[in-house]
């Protein structure tokens, strides 16, 4: 053994339990260690306030940065949601948004990239009891962790996955990301890039995700109101956060930012409100032919024709349409809750199959290790 | 291999080992007469057998083996199985790449290996006995399904004439029965057409076995209601034809001799018959149990390890969840995921899948959370062969990982000891807050042995405690303070007030866990992981050395499933009285600590692998010895009589000595211990 720096030396304040006793573990207290280590510190501290989210660590993302604007919102809006801090775990992939978590007074877990998902998964489908973030970006969810997020919203575990959506690689310095636009000059693009970007919206509402929202980071309200839908859904959602990267990609979402310019392109969505929008309720948004839907202009069309904003509609053709509506120059982006729907949950219907398994034979390991097969020698 | 140690020299009955004795019972001495069914049938007394089954994937082989198998068991013999079966789930009918087979060894005594090679063949067409034929030795019993060899089959694998007629198999005992045709004429009545009727051979062969070697019968008939509950035409036809089989074997004259091989000695207990997955998944099951945690598998299904995934499935009464995952990332990704939160994460794979974890097993050891990685090695690189059994992935579990990434690695040496090894992994990794490579392989993996089931309050006590409390001087969490003797660190979960915390693969600082680039911190922290893997050794026991004589001086190392066979290889040296020593690892890494003593003890020191010299190139790197490497990558365990060739011709490079080497059995010795 290599000698250990002799200050380090101090035994864990972990009870050390007595390990001469010779029956072994009660066995009819699974997972009992967990709730015991739990209860030891008695009642939860649900009242917060932001700064009791803060942690010690010094923020390093860029000056500026959208990053900032979005743990700010985070951090005044969690303690509304009345959960205790130690009951709250955000895993994170890698990029700069994934260094969320140590900034966060919560557990946490900056994990690997794209995977953080899967990791997320494997937490919440085990802990129904606490409430997992999960914080992305645009190449750790769409690119590298593409396949983990797609599965995840399928499977509609209950976690809350939140999209830093800056449309470029930020921590690699400046390539492009799946959701850049085609034609952007790049580190790796000199010429333009030629691959054709996902939208993010779609892609999870192709996935059959459950709750699917889309919110600009400097829009406080607008975002902590998609936020809290996104916490008190049952299962998996996903909120696209657009998130300024001042460095590598500054000015992506300001067409939409522009107060000049934003309203004309950004179309709210509030469940059970006709789709108008642009200065005074100019634009709509109508069926089309085809079973999709079109902007149209409001005097142009009988306002019977113009759709009322349905987040409930159990089929996600609809708010897959409403996805479509915006080009990759960001023009016509809905904003706001496209899909909200209730359907079961993963980690639920685990825990369900683990209770009617229980109630059905008792965890007999003796019974299981002599099988049905068994001789006796004399 | 049955975990007990019966010492037993076994009878001699005339017949020579590894030679069946005549069916014909006037050329057979040793038989006596009985008179079933008012023929008069001898019965011979054998001390051990070895069967192979072989057929077209679809003819149930495997099947019919498990079951003669689960007879042997329930018999009381010691046995060991190979199955051997294609990548394909239906290679095309009656061809070669299509032939699945089954080989069984059962004994009066402790054996150790499935057997070189069968005394007794059973072929259910051509393409069967093409592709086996060269393993039975002259002399041997081969019993045919002549109804299988018309014309076309025999083209399929390009047999000019039937040799079942021509003469060309007269080197063997060579039996004819029409297995298809008796088993459609004994399902006349049953309302099957003949096609499904025909599906029933492998039971009719089953029972002519059955008869053939004094098997008990009721576990194959409740085991036949209970497959077919919500079938019960299919059902009734196969226990039809299962003691149509046993009939026809008490009646024809051309079974004249019947053979009984008496029960093994074993140690008084309860025993049962388990395959290497099998044990493997109730020693997870166990694991959880002994420690209070509930069990998560993350596992994306690979040949040969699906079978755990299906197992564990089954026991969710006992809290153990498990998630199919959409790959082998998200597998272990899920399962760190729930040890963060204070399970026992496990994710169960082979080669591929470690190749492409190893991401996520280096993000457990800079995490250090306990996590167990189970890789049921089959033959590679790439997907190599499948269902085939191999050693490659020894250094990919040492070494495959980006930085210094220490990770212990942990190997069952046979079947039934899958149970034992997962319960050491969980205790290593529980203990040191660590991921554990558990390397099985596929032979383990498949292969079944007699298993003594242990008593579920003598396991090991796998309880581990969570931290409650802050534990720094001033009233922090250091989540990165280290208990002084494991090095472990503290194991905080989400739901602990006070304890919140960061983790994650950045480079930790040491205590406070913070993100830190300090160079003396890295290079503190990388040596620590190591010490803290390294230190693991301190906690296992002294290697077992078996030198019964004490004066070998040739040792010979192994690691996982070559245990079985290096044993009997072992015993045939003694028998041939030589000395020789065996070594079988266990730990893989850390080495026990005593290892590098023991081999500088010795002249030589071989170390036979499936793989190319993986643990030979450890050892010469870390003890500078200079090993003798004897590999195969043949994709089937080592033969004993090959390995007893290599050996004798180290011991005698060495100490000069001439003798013949009785190559037959690998008995042990009168004189020598039982391994
Ligand atoms: C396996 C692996 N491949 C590549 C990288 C390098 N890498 C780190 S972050 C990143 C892209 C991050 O982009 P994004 O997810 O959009 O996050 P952002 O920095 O923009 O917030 C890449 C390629 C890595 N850390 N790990
Ligand atoms: S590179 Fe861009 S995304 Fe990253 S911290 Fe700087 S501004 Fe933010
Ligand atoms: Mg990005």
């Amino acid at each position: 053994m290599t000698a250990i720096d002799s200050s380090n030396t101090e035994s864990t304040n972990a009870h050390v339990h007595d390990l001469g006793m010779p029956a072994g573990p009660d066995i009819t207290t699974i997972s009992g260690a967990i709730d015991a280590s739990i209860a030891a510190n008695g009642e939860k501290q649900t009242a917060l306030k932001a700064k009791d989210l803060k942690t010690d660590q010094e923020v390093r993302w860029c000056p500026g940065c959208g990053d900032y604007v979005i743990l700010n919102a985070v951090q005044s809006f969690l303690p509304s949601l009345g959960i205790a801090r130690e009951d709250m775990v955000i895993v994170s992939g890698i990029g700069c948004s994934s260094r969320f978590p140590y900034y966060m007074n919560t557990y946490g877990m900056h994990s690997i990239h794209g995977r953080a998902p899967a990791i997320a998964t494997g937490l919440a489908a085990s802990r129904p009891d606490l409430s997992v973030w999960v914080v992305t970006g645009d190449g750790d969810a769409l690119s590298i962790g593409g396949n983990h997020l797609i599965h995840t919203l399928r499977r509609n575990v209950n976690l809350t996955i939140l999209l830093f959506n800056n449309r470029i690689y930020g921590l690699t310095k400046g390539q492009y990301s799946p959701t850049s636009e085609v034609g952007k000059v790049t580190k790796s693009t000199p010429m333009g890039s030629i691959d054709a970007p996902f939208n993010p919206v779609s892609l999870a509402l192709g996935a059959d995700a459950t709750f699917v929202g889309r919110a600009m980071d400097s829009d406080r309200k607008g975002l902590t109101d998609v936020l809290r839908q996104a916490a008190e859904h049952q299962g998996t959602s996903l909120v696209e956060i657009y998130q300024n990267c001042n460095i590598f990609n500054d000015g992506a979402f300001e067409l939409l930012k522009d107060p000049n310019t934003g309203p004309m392109w950004t179309i709210p969505l509030v469940h059970g409100e006709p789709l108008v929008f642009g200065p005074g309720g100019a634009s709509c948004v109508v069926r089309d032919d085809f079973g999709g839907l079109r902007i149209a202009e409001s005097n142009q069309v009988d306002a019977s024709q113009i759709v009322v904003h349905d987040a409930h509609r159990d089929d996600p053709s609809y708010a897959f349409a409403l996805s479509r509506l915006s080009t990759q120059d960001l023009r016509y982006s809905p904003m706001g809750v496209f899909r909200s729907v209730v359907k079961p949950t993963y980690d639920r219907m685990m825990a369900d199959q683990l209770e009617d398994a229980a109630a059905q034979e008792p965890a007999d390991l003796d019974a299981l290790l002599a099988g049905s097969d068994s001789w006796t020698v004399q | 291999m049955t975990g007990t140690n019966p010492g037993i020299s076994p009878a001699a009955n005339g017949v020579a080992p590894g030679m069946h004795p005549a069916v014909d019972p006037a050329i057979d001495a040793a038989a006596h007469s009985s008179a079933p069914g008012g023929l008069v049938k001898s019965v011979v007394e054998l001390d051990r057998v070895v069967i192979r089954l072989a057929g077209d994937s679809g003819d149930g082989m495997q099947l019919t083996g498990g079951r003669f198998t689960s007879e042997t068991a329930s018999f009381g013999n010691d046995l060991s199985t190979l199955p051997n079966f294609p990548a394909e789930i239906r290679a095309p009918t009656g061809t070669l790449p299509g032939v699945s087979s089954f080989q069984l060894h059962f004994a009066d005594h402790d054996i150790m290996t499935p057997g070189d090679a069968p005394d007794v063949l059973v072929v259910m067409n051509p393409a069967a006995l093409k592709a086996n034929l060269m393993d039975l030795p002259g002399g041997g019993l081969l019993i045919a399904d002549s109804d299988e060899f018309t014309p076309r089959n025999l083209a399929k694998v390009g047999y000019a004439s039937n040799p079942l007629e021509d003469g060309s198999l007269e080197k063997w005992q060579l039996v004819s029965v029409p297995l298809t045709s008796m088993t459609t004429d004994a399902l006349a009545d049953s309302g099957l057409g003949k096609k499904e009727a025909e599906r029933s051979k492998n039971m009719f062969t089953l029972g002519l076995l059955s008869w053939m070697y004094h098997r008990p019968t009721e576990g194959t008939i409740r085991f036949l209601e209970r497959q077919f509950r919500r079938k019960p035409q299919i059902a009734a036809a196969n226990i039809a034809a299962f003691r149509a089989g046993f009939n026809y074997g008490e009646t024809t004259e051309a079974f004249a001799v019947s053979y009984e091989v008496k029960p093994a000695p074993m140690a008084p207990g309860k025993y049962r018959h388990i395959s290497g997955n099998q044990a493997l998944s109730y020693g997870l099951v166990a694991a959880g149990q002994r420690s209070g945690l509930p069990v998560f598998l993350g596992a994306y299904p690979i040949t040969p390890a699906s079978d755990i995934l299906h197992e564990l499935s089954k026991h969710k009464a006992f809290g153990v969840r498990t998630f199919q995952a959409e790959d082998e990332i998200a597998g272990i990704g899920a399962a760190l995921g729930a040890s963060f939160g204070g399970a026992l994460g496990v994710t169960t794979t082979s080669g591929p899948g470690v190749a492409l974890k190893a991401e996520t097993i280096g993000l457990a050891v800079m995490t250090e959370l306990p996590l167990l990685i189970v890789d049921v090695q089959r033959g590679g690189p790439s997907t190599g062969l499948p269902t085939k059994t191999e050693q490659s992935d020894l250094l990919q579990a040492l070494y495959g990982r980006n930085g210094e990434a220490p990770v212990p690695v942990i190997a069952p040496r046979s079947p039934g000891d899958c149970f034992d090894a997962t319960l050491e992994a969980a205790r290593i990794a529980l203990t040191y807050r660590t991921p554990v490579i558990l390397l099985s392989d596929g032979y383990l993996a498949n292969g079944a042995e007699p298993w003594s089931i242990p008593a579920t309050d003598e396991l090991p006590d796998l309880r581990t405690e969570f931290a409650t409390e802050p534990n720094g001087p001033d009233g922090e969490f250091l989540p990165y303070l280290r208990d002084p003797e494991t090095l472990a660190r503290p194991w905080a979960v989400p739901g602990t007030a006070g304890l919140q915390h960061r983790i994650g693969g950045l480079e930790k600082a040491d205590k406070t866990g913070n993100i830190s680039y300090d160079p003396e911190n890295h290079d503190f922290m990388t040596r620590t992981r190591q010490a803290k893997v390294d230190g693991i050794a301190a906690s296992i026991p002294a290697t077992e050395v078996d030198d019964p004589d004490g004066d070998a001086r040739v040792a010979v190392i192994g690691w996982g499933s070559t245990y079985g066979p290096i044993g009997a290889a072992c015993r045939r040296i003694r028998a041939s009285g030589r000395s020789i020593a065996q070594v079988h690892l266990r730990h893989l890494n850390p080495l026990p600590a005593d290892l590098g003593e023991i081999l500088a003890r010795y002249d030589r020191v071989v170390c036979p692998e499936m793989n190319l010299g993986q643990l030979a190139m450890v050892l010469r790197a870390k003890y500078l010895v200079d090993v003798h490497s004897h590999t195969q990558v043949r994709g089937l365990p080592f033969r004993a009589a090959e390995l007893a060739a290599v050996f004798q011709d180290v011991i005698d490079g060495t100490t000069g000595t001439v003798a013949t080497l009785d190559t037959g059995s690998d008995t042990p010795a009168q004189t020598g211990a039982a391994l």
